[in-house]
């Protein structure tokens, strides 16, 4: 089977073998890639994120739904932690989507976080351009947790969702670990639980919070400086901080609050089209795209390299015993390369 | 003896045991403590062990138990066709048995006909599959409702089935306040455990209530829900999360049904239990009389309950299926008859033992009749249900009654604190608890520190079993095929207008339901008509699974 | 390279004994793998889809109903019309030592009945996957 042939003829299983190629580094990954790239471009994709136990799955179920019934086509990739001790994982989201299987309008595609988490954004981002190619309207992309990986893995992303719910014990704790910073639109589910307003007083102030002192610290050097490789917050200085991001209670289970998300999802969508933004954040995300396959081919060139010739171990056996170090050594070894 | 001289005997025997320990040292994988004495109850009072037939219940709920009547040997039966499940129900009740236990199909259980795409290859299969009431009166052919009592293993639709039996009992003669028996009707652990649900947690509950309040003023002899503790055992939980979890959701029926307006006393009566008899036989008889207590004391200190009835723990009981094995089936013959005398010295009410051959097939009727014979055997010859609570007093199985009670409270407590049974299940708490222990099993047989005769030690090489009992991939077709028949026969008008009314009253929150579906099952509307109206309204439960 | 065996566990039909597909998924997490698992009433057809969408390697079904012998071949059926020719087919359950013979005829690779060690459905899956 020709796979980007048949992905562009619309083969759900040369789709599902794209993706397969993508996740395990195939050698035909980057030909398939380059050829599927002209078709990349296309879809609107929705990053969702939140703490475990939010309700995600749920979540996207319901949006997908809504996104079905006004045509649209879906794509969804959702991610689950590799265990680092065994390498294996339980990828069990596709549970909460059982009513989407059969919907030939939606292509459903569970991950691991395997080894890297680098890695695993870049495999992202070449699944999602893939499900583009295909010609999904609507990806979605589901990670668990909030921590850095999630914030690689949604710069993907056009909007970044955001999903809490009440009675975590540590709301605050999670709202500062950096989804803040991340959450274009934010959704609090299982609203009709206790806690619910109370989460949703808190959100609203540590969002006025945030957007006042960006405000202070927009003009000082520094912050500019840390910026510079962060798209998400060069977006929103880009615009004043004029976008707030909206709090919509949901109770997805039962489908309340879903429409009323997707209107925040789309106003956001609108926004950032409007506004020169969203062309920023792709702009942004095309380099960050070429320079993160520039670091990894280099990398994995050099690394080679030095495997193949034996000076890898030389200068590992050098380094431990202290006759050099880590420093000197990288500085030849780059001046050597970068002569040929 | 003084509890100081025991202690002093006690620090000599163990300083002598370690010298013989260090020569022969024990078997792996044995509970820490060897030896149990007086000190292990000394904090124990009489109380809490008491008299049978008296508060709080630890030593059964009869004052004389099998001393006046024997437990109901109550065989759960039912496969293939109305009829064909008939002839089985006749051919127990010839052989003694004392009441019937009726397993339908999975279509049934979750309320579909027979014709439904979704029933495909499960018709008749793991029970009987009734699509109407015209099924259910073939079933209870020439079986007399008045006299007999009958137990059925149905939950999402109990009302549905509940409501064709009264029908059935209306066209015999038999009014609704003789009928005997109980439906399962016990969703949360269905949720936590046993998988066929159909409808979230609220109108299910809802349902639940509804059967409650109308059983009390019509049929005020029938058990309105068995609180199961047997799947929650089977999907790989402990002794004590069995008793623990289960009693969680008895506990928030009681709320659900105080919420809806009913008094306690007024309902408590009625509910009924469903335990787990499984291998370790100390262990469960421990589990059996710790029950009881926490049940009683659940009634009495939580819910105020006043009539005794309403503290009562009654119980029914089947051996562990999931430890048949498929190995060596004749073995399972003794297990059984171990898990019959634990179930027996436990004090339980009725009992279903386990034929041999169901790690492999539905049972034979040979081998039914040795499961029957078993429960015989141990009720007439062994002398175990001669005398009330015989292991009473032993200080291990007094000791383990109060560990598996404190585990149980710690459970329960912890339930409390996520905000009752329907959210711990929401969550998926429960669930996880299940899986975690059943993994640990499955890890303990696969390592060795548990031994399955026949699985992982003593294995032989074996022919494959002969004579299993199959059922035909006919029987779905014939079934379908009756249930065409039926449908151009009955008065679609009618059908029409019940389903109708139904609809309506399920979205009246205040309306009880039942008077509602036996208006639709007495016109020969179907289980999947009445679900599918019920389903229409209130939707479909969505799995929680946390692996 | 990072390739990782892929594995749907799912149960057809309608019971609701999921304890062994749990624990099963659960042990074969535990050996590496990459464990989709799709819970309760799954029809073939549902199946053969989640297995195409997540290009999985092996399928590993559980039935306790009885229900085998009519959906263990369609999910087979299914999965080969869908161009999935090499997944590795796998079946569980209260499956009767007769029954095996036609359900491998029809394209099951291996049955593992009541008592099966996890280690070797482990072992069967390293040793015949694709």
């Amino acid at each position: 089977m020709d796979i980007v042939e048949e992905l562009l003829k619309g083969n759900r299983l040369a789709l599902s073998r794209a993706i397969t190629a993508i996740e395990n580094e195939y050698d035909d990954a980057v030909e398939i890639m380059k050829k599927l790239y002209p078709h990349t471009g296309h879809a609107f994709v929705l990053g969702i994120t939140g703490p475990p136990g939010a309700g995600k799955s749920t979540l996207t179920d319901k949006l997908a739904k809504a996104y079905r019934a006004q045509g649209k086509t879906v794509g969804i990739i959702a991610i689950d932690p590799t265990s680092p001790f065994t390498g294996g994982a339980i990828l069990g989201d596709r549970i909460r989507m059982n009513g989407l299987t059969m919907d030939e309008g939606v292509f459903i595609r569970s991950m691991g976080t395997r080894g890297s988490l680098g890695g695993l954004s870049h495999k992202t981002a070449d699944a999602i351009k893939a499900m583009d190619a295909f010609g999904k309207d609507v990806i979605f992309v589901e990670t668990v947790g909030v921590g850095q990986s999630e914030v690689d893995i949604v710069k993907a992303a056009d909007t970044t969702m955001v999903v809490l719910i009440p009675g975590m014990g540590d709301d605050i704790q999670a709202i500062k670990a950096g989804i803040l910073e991340i959450g274009d639109v934010f959704t609090i589910n299982k609203a009709d639980h206790d806690g619910a307003d109370k989460l949703v007083r808190e959100l609203n102030m540590m969002l006025d919070l945030d957007a006042h002192s960006e405000q202070m610290t927009q003009n000082s050097t520094e912050k500019a400086l840390a910026d510079q490789f962060h798209h998400l917050n060069v977006a929103k200085h880009a615009a004043g901080a004029a976008w707030r991001p909206p709090i919509q209670k949901v109770i997805a289970s039962q489908n309340e609050g879903v429409a009323e998300t997707i209107e925040n999802i789309e106003k956001h969508f609108k926004y950032i089209s409007e506004n020169g933004i969203l062309q920023q954040r792709r702009t942004e995300r095309s380099k960050n795209e070429m320079l993160d396959v520039l670091h990894n081919n280099i990398g994995t060139y050099i690394t080679r390299r030095l495997a193949d010739t034996g000076e890898l171990e030389e200068y590992v056996g050098q380094i431990k015993r202290r006759e050099t170090d880590p420093y000197t050594v990288v500085a030849d070894i780059m001046r050597d390369m970068l002569k040929e | 003896m003084s509890n100081e001289k025991i202690q002093a005997g006690l620090d000599k025997y163990n300083a002598s045991v370690e010298k013989v320990v260090s020569r022969f040292p024990e078997r792996p994988n044995l509970p820490e403590q060897r030896l149990y004495t007086p000190l292990d109850i000394k904090d124990t009072t009489y109380d809490e062990i008491g008299f049978p037939g008296m508060y709080p219940y630890t030593r059964g709920v009869q004052p004389t138990m099998y001393r006046g009547r024997f437990w109901t040997m109550r065989m759960y039966a039912g496969f293939s066709t109305a009829a064909e499940s008939n002839k089985r129900y006749r051919y127990l009740i010839e052989s003694g048995a004392t009441g019937l236990s009726c397993a339908f199909d999975l279509p049934t259980q979750i309320g579909y006909d027979s014709d439904d795409s979704i029933a495909e290859g499960e018709v008749g299969k793991v029970g009987v599959a009734i699509d109407s009431l015209a099924d259910m009166e073939i079933l209870f052919d020439q079986i007399d409702l008045g006299k007999v009592s009958t137990s059925m293993t149905i939950n999402a639709p109990a009302s549905v089935l509940l409501a064709m039996y009264i029908a059935v009992a209306e066209k015999q003669g038999v009014a609704a306040d003789q009928l005997k028996g109980t439906i399962q009707n016990d969703i949360l652990k269905e949720y936590a455990a046993r998988g066929t649900y159909i409808f979230p947690p609220r109108p299910s509950m809802r349902l639940i209530t509804n059967i409650f309040e109308y059983c009390s003023k019509n049929v005020p002899k029938w058990n309105t829900i068995s609180i199961s503790g047997y799947h929650i055992r089977e999907a790989g939980s402990t002794a004590s999360q069995e008793i623990a979890f289960t009693i969680a959701d008895g506990i928030a029926y009681c709320e659900a049904a105080i919420k809806a307006g009913l008094h306690i006393d007024d309902f408590a009566g009625r509910l009924s239990f469903f335990w787990n008899a499984h291998n370790n036989v100390l262990e469960e008889v421990a589990k059996f009389r710790a029950s009881r207590r926490v049940w009683a004391k659940v009634m009495k200190e939580r819910f105020h309950a006043e009539k005794p009835k309403s503290m009562m723990l009654r119980v029914h009981t089947q051996t562990a299926g999931s430890m048949l094995t498929a190995q060596q089936p004749n073995n399972n013959i003794v297990r059984v008859a171990l898990q019959t005398a634990a179930a027996v010295m436990g004090g339980t009410q009725s009992l279903h033992t386990n034929s041999r051959d169901e790690a492999l097939a539905l049972p034979t009727e040979e081998s039914v009749m040795i499961a029957l014979r078993t429960q015989q055997i141990v009720a007439c010859e062994s002398g175990l249900a001669d005398v009330i609570d015989p292991l009473a007093g032993s200080y291990y199985v007094e000791a383990l009654t109060n560990k598996i009670e404190a585990e149980a409270w710690e459970y329960i407590n912890k339930i409390d604190e996520i905000g009752g049974a329907v959210a711990a299940i929401e969550k998926g708490y429960i669930q996880k608890e299940i899986q975690d222990s059943a993994y640990k099993w499955q890890m303990d047989v696969e390592s060795g520190a548990k031994t399955i005769v026949g699985v992982n030690k003593f294995q032989i090489e074996e022919e494959p079993p002969k004579g299993l009992l199959k059922v035909d991939a006919s029987v779905g077709v014939a079934q379908c095929e009756r249930l065409a028949a039926m449908k151009a026969k009955r008065d679609n008008a009618a059908v029409k207008a019940s389903l109708t009314d139904l609809k309506a009253a399920c979205q009246d929150e205040n309306e009880n339901l039942m008077p509602h579906i036996l208006n639709a099952v007495r016109v020969y509307a179907t289980l999947g008509e009445i679900c599918g109206v019920m389903r229409e309204v209130f939707g479909e439960y969505e799995a929680h699974v946390n692996l | 390279m990072e390739k990782r065996i892929r594995v749907l566990v799912a149960k057809p039909g309608l019971d609701g004994h999921d304890r062994g597909a749990k624990v099963v998924a659960r042990a074969l997490r535990d050996a590496g793998f990459e464990v989709v698992y799709t819970g309760l009433r799954q029809t073939p057809e549902q199946i053969a889809e989640a297995a195409l969408q997540e290009d999985v390697n092996v399928i590993a079904m559980s039935i306790l109903s009885g229900a085998h012998p009519h959906l263990f071949p369609k999910v087979v059926d299914l999965v080969r019309k869908n161009g999935m020719d090499d997944v590795l087919i796998i079946g569980g359950g209260v499956i009767p030592e007769t029954d095996i013979p036609a359900l491998k005829e029809a394209g099951v690779s291996e049955v593992f009945t009541p008592g099966t060690p996890t280690g070797s459905i482990v072992d069967f899956i390293k040793a015949n996957v694709k």
